[in-house]
């Protein structure tokens, strides 16, 4: 390990900045805001799965006291097919303004075909039913299978694959050598097949936003989301509102996890305040939510991997398949791209195919696609050194990737720390603990690693110095990882001053420069890019400001402590000035201080795991539970490490709940049958144990702190890991997921090992 | 846009009255945890909401002349938990009157409510059934006594007639050597619904069953009260034989459903082997007590 001791503030454990806020329930979230003459938006939305959109008669609603407006897709903007893709980011606005209003066809139950607003919630939702939709109801299919079948309903007609309308909607594939010559070298090769379902990603916060629309058009938005900016491009695209009369403020934001990089709610409420004049608010229930937002894809993959008997994988081929819910878009990119990337795979084919189905559109959560392809490419690596006798570590260790490694999706990896993270996790405590007594459950361990890319791009951030010497910083990203605390941190570290004289803040879309979305594992990364050049450009003005006082060269003035210091005794004897003293002299002295810089940040070099976990089963009722749980990250540096293992402690968590209980579950009509927190069972705390962080720091060379991002590689490795323990346990091996107590049970019909005794 | 009355008598024969009055738009509000959460999820849409908690009967928990509990319908989880004897007596219908809902819902949630919302996963009802618990209704023609597992008639429904108000459970004086005990099987540690529920009531005599009930609840239309398991305890050492019947019998009484919460293969074998675990539970504290 490679840890940086000489830091006052980077690598502090400081209080977080929004903590007391969000413990004395001070904090405001978009559902906490209100205006003054507000009104209430609710959605109509489809009851099938898939229907023709004969007609909609609004006339009733319309007529009803207490109805301010209705909009139906009429009102949004249309991107037609044919002229082609208009991208906002991974999103296309073709497909976006068909999902927040369905337009010929509803493709889900939960699809918005009209919305409405009133003055009550009630009369809201009174008046949806008095929305006439006339459908014409056409067969649907939701699983890969059936969407795969040469009859299937096709979703878009306009589609095509081989030359026919298909679901499938998109295909990549990452390729590397010859897999056929590969496969001959090999002296053993194993081929499986694993399904996935559905699964939300599970924030606490429904969506919700409130909208004012002046009369000269000037919009404010408040609302939760991942990125403001994004809300406010997606809107201005979808109502035809110029981005410069978009004023969107970002709400406090409880969870996203990915979920929160698209709208759903921000573009009717907007139409729905501009028709009506009114300020107006909308808030998804829960089971909106799980209706109608984005889970992750359910999948399909098939993995075949083949290696020599010395332990060498000579060739390995993944096929993926993900839903894509209603339009084109499942995270194909990663689960092809990150799940053989941890290997040095001389010969290798991964490939990913797109299916769209009629269940609700997939948005992106943690590390999207990678967790799916990790589960079953760490799976089947399970088994080959099961099959070669090696130690499942040994294995991953003989065929990592290293610095200079080319990896199959492109790039030659400068140095990567995935080959530190194996030896960590085999030399911990927990590897080498003995599983203990299961006093007559069944104890097994499994191990896993993950990969995800990481990313850099748009950030902006301005920092200001207060006339009393204190710093202001406001950047552009909500917060969903610490973000603030980790700027806090550098910026006091840069400045050489007290971390809490630091407030950091999160500009709405008028008031700092454009900024893309919370996402990718990237804010922290890329904000303390902006911040430090910011905080770097507000030291050589104080430097410059210390000079001119002392009538010296700038050159001959350090910055050390707070304060600026004669260089050497040469430059003249001077008493230190310090940043409350400079801010003090800044009106005689030229002004105001503080700077902005905007960059497209490169350099976000990929993340590695790797997880080792213990699980005990109870056999009769079939119940796995995680009783012991390390995660092992390169994390580069870790500015705040208590808010690092806050991340990879909450990715485990989800990918624990994702392994054991988790899924959509469909009734025989096509709808959700869980769409709420009591049958959709995410863990709750009793369910986990304390989960063990190792953080192997490799300081990520191209970042001025050495920042790698941390948020998503955790969620990665954690299914396969779960799944390789309960096969180390029961001798059993589950190709799907989740391993929950009924599937459990089936599976043991005949056991094959002996209780503990 | 339907109104809604709010009422909250002091006595039980205004609650009646009220009740039987508004007819099938009425409902009664003991914690609330099932009715507010399908009034907000739209499934219920009462005209008038009586809230029963005023009525000092309906709250109080008295040990009977005989040696037994009456229990209010009111009462909520958390007051019987701090009730000084009766968790000693009836361990196992605590714990499952315990186990509905979190430490919150906990302040509010009351037995009487957990059998009228008329749940086969309801959690104290098994436990209720197993301790042989009598309740008492009344309404506008008096005051009557029911078998607790007569109660429930379906999901969602009940036996109680209209404008009937369930008062109390009485619960019977325990011989010695008694005790009892309530397993759930969920997928997660807590703050879940039961796939299969099971409470045991034991007395024992040199190692020797004397008297058995038996509930199961979540694998069939209503909680279920299981003569043949019962009767294979009865009489036994607890002896594996014994055992592997009375599971048996709760398997086979089982007519469960698969759904999002479990498959029917799943609940019938899940019942006997909760009804290992309940007994053997039920045994060790019956026999400490001794």
């Amino acid at each position: 390990m490679n840890l940086v001791t000489n830091n006052k503030w980077i690598g502090q454990r400081t209080i977080r900045p929004d903590g007391m806020d969000k413990v004395t329930g001070r904090a405001q979230f978009a559902a906490d805001t209100t205006m003054p003459g507000m009104i209430w938006g609710k959605v109509l939305r489809s009851p099938h799965p898939h229907a023709r959109i004969r007609s909609i008669d609004t006339s009733k609603a319309e007529k009803l006291p207490g109805v301010k407006a209705v909009v139906t897709s009429k009102d949004i903007v249309d991107f037609p097919i044919e002229k082609g893709a208009v991208m906002l980011g991974i999103q296309d606005m073709r497909w976006m303004c068909r999902n927040v209003m369905a337009r010929d066809k509803a493709l889900f139950p939960g699809h918005p075909v009209a919305a409405v607003a009133a003055t009550t919630e009630a009369i809201a939702e009174e008046a949806c039913k008095l929305i006439e939709v006339d459908y014409e109801v056409l067969p649907w299919s939701i699983e890969i299978d059936d969407a795969l079948k040469p009859d299937a309903p096709i979703l878009h007609e306009f589609n095509k694959f081989d030359g026919k309308p298909s679901n499938i909607v998109g295909r990549l594939e990452h390729k590397k050598g010859d897999i056929e010559q590969g496969f001959k070298q090999a002296d053993i090769v194993i081929e499986r097949t694993f399904t996935t379902r559905p699964v939300h990603q599970g924030y606490i916060e429904p969506h919700a936003c409130l909208i004012s629309v002046a009369p000269d058009g000037k919009t404010t938005i408040w609302s939760s989301s991942q990125g403001q900016f994004m809300v406010r491009a997606m809107t201005a695209y979808l109502t035809g509102i110029p981005q410069s009369d978009i004023r969107a403020i970002p709400a406090e934001i409880g969870g996203g996890f990915g979920g929160k990089t698209i709208v759903y709610l921000e573009p009717l409420a907007t139409l729905l305040a501009k028709k009506s004049g009114r300020p107006v608010k909308m808030v998804m229930t829960r089971e909106e939510v799980m209706r109608a937002t984005g889970p992750t894809s359910g999948s399909k993959s098939t993995v075949k991997v083949g290696a020599t008997k010395d332990g060498r994988i000579v060739a390995a081929h993944g096929t993926f398949y993900l839903q894509a819910g209603a339009f084109p878009g499942s995270p194909i990119r990663g689960a092809a791209g990150c799940s053989f990337t941890p290997y040095d795979i001389p010969n290798l084919l991964s490939e990913g195919y797109d299916v769209c189905s009629n269940r609700s559109k997939v948005a992106a959560y943690r590390a999207p696609g990678a967790p799916i392809g990790a589960y079953a490419v760490e799976c089947v690596l399970d088994e080959v050194a099961e099959a070669l006798k090696m130690d499942p570590l040994d294995f991953r260790l003989k065929n990592a990737a290293r610095e200079g490694t080319k990896a199959a999706h492109g790039p030659v990896f400068p140095r990567i720390g995935y080959v530190e993270t194996v030896e960590a996790a085999k030399s911990s405590p927990h590897y080498a603990a003995p599983l203990g007594d299961g006093n007559g459950k069944l104890r097994g361990r499994g191990t896993a690693s993950g990969f995800w890319f990481n990313a850099g791009g748009e950030s902006s951030a301005q920092v200001n110095i207060t006339e009393d010497g204190n710093v202001v910083v406001t950047t552009g990203h909500p917060d969903i990882g610490g973000s603030r605390a980790g700027i806090a941190n550098i910026c006091a570290e840069l400045l050489g001053i007290d971390y809490r004289r630091v407030s950091v803040i999160i500009g709405d879309t008028q008031t700092v420069g454009f900024s893309n979305l919370t996402g990718g594992s990237r804010v922290l990364f890329a904000s303390s890019m902006v911040v430090t050049q910011s905080t770097e450009k507000i030291i050589q003005t104080l430097r410059e400001r210390a000079a001119k006082i002392w009538e010296i060269d700038p050159e001959a003035v350090k910055w050390e402590n707070g304060a600026a210091h004669p260089a050497s005794p040469n430059a003249g004897q001077f008493e230190p000035l310090t940043l409350e003293e400079l801010a003090e002299k800044a009106p005689a002295m030229g002004g105001p201080i503080g700077a902005g810089v905007q960059l497209n940040t490169q350099g976000a070099d990929g993340g590695f795991g790797t997880h080792v976990c213990d699980v005990e089963v109870d056999v009769d009722l079939g119940i796995a539970r995680v009783i012991r749980y390390t995660a092992v990250q390169d994390v580069g540096r870790a500015i705040h490490p208590g808010y690092v293992e806050g991340q990879l402690q909450g990715g485990v968590a989800q990918g624990i709940g994702w392994a054991l209980n988790e899924e959509y579950i469909y009734t025989k009509e096509g709808k959700v049958d869980n769409p709420g927190f009591l049958d959709y069972r995410m863990p709750v705390c009793s369910d986990l144990p304390m989960i063990d962080c190792i953080m192997v720091e490799i300081p990520n060379p191209k970042h001025p702190q050495g920042v790698k991002g941390v948020g998503e590689v955790p969620l990665v490795p954690v299914m396969a890991a779960v799944a390789n323990a309960i096969y180390d346990a029961l001798g059993k091996r589950f190709y799907a997921l989740p391993m929950s107590p009924p599937k459990v049970v089936e599976m043991l019909e005949a056991p094959t090992r002996q209780a503990a005794e | 846009m339907t109104e809604l009355r709010y009422l909250a008598p002091d006595t039980l024969d205004e609650a009646v009255g009220a009740f039987a009055k508004a007819g099938s738009a009425a409902r009664i509000l003991a914690g609330g945890t099932d009715l507010l959460v399908q009034m907000r999820s739209g499934v219920l849409k009462p005209g008038v909401i009586v809230d029963i908690k005023r009525i000092p009967e309906l709250t109080a928990i008295e040990q009977t002349a005989d040696g037994g509990f009456r229990i209010g319908a009111a009462v909520s989880g958390m007051a019987l938990a701090e009730h000084e004897t009766f968790g000693k007596v009836w361990p196992g219908v605590l714990e499952a009157v315990n186990l509905i809902g979190s430490k919150q819902v906990q302040g509010r949630a009351s037995a009487g409510g957990n059998l009228c919302n008329g749940s086969p996963a309801g959690d104290s009802v098994p436990a209720m059934v197993a301790a042989g618990a009598i309740v008492t209704v009344q309404g506008p023609n008096g005051r009557r006594e029911m078998k607790v597992e007569d109660v429930p008639a379906g999901p969602g429904r009940t036996n109680l007639k209209p404008g009937e108000i369930l008062v109390s459970f009485t619960l019977p004086p325990r011989p010695p050597g008694s005790s009892d005990a309530y397993l759930r099987m969920i997928p997660r540690t807590e703050m879940d619904i039961a796939v299969v529920g099971c409470g045991v009531s034991l007395t024992m005599k040199d190692g020797t069953v004397t008297a058995a009930r038996v509930g199961l609840g979540a694998v069939a239309p209503t909680v279920l009260l299981v003569e043949d398991a019962a009767k294979a305890l009865i009489g036994s050492k607890l002896d594996d034989a014994a055992l592997a019947k009375a599971a048996s019998a709760c398997s086979a009484a089982c007519r469960p459903i698969d759904d999002k919460r479990g498959t029917i293969a799943y609940r019938i074998k899940v019942a006997g082997v909760l009804l290992k675990r309940t007994a053997a539970i039920a045994a060790q504290r019956a026999t400490q007590k001794n």
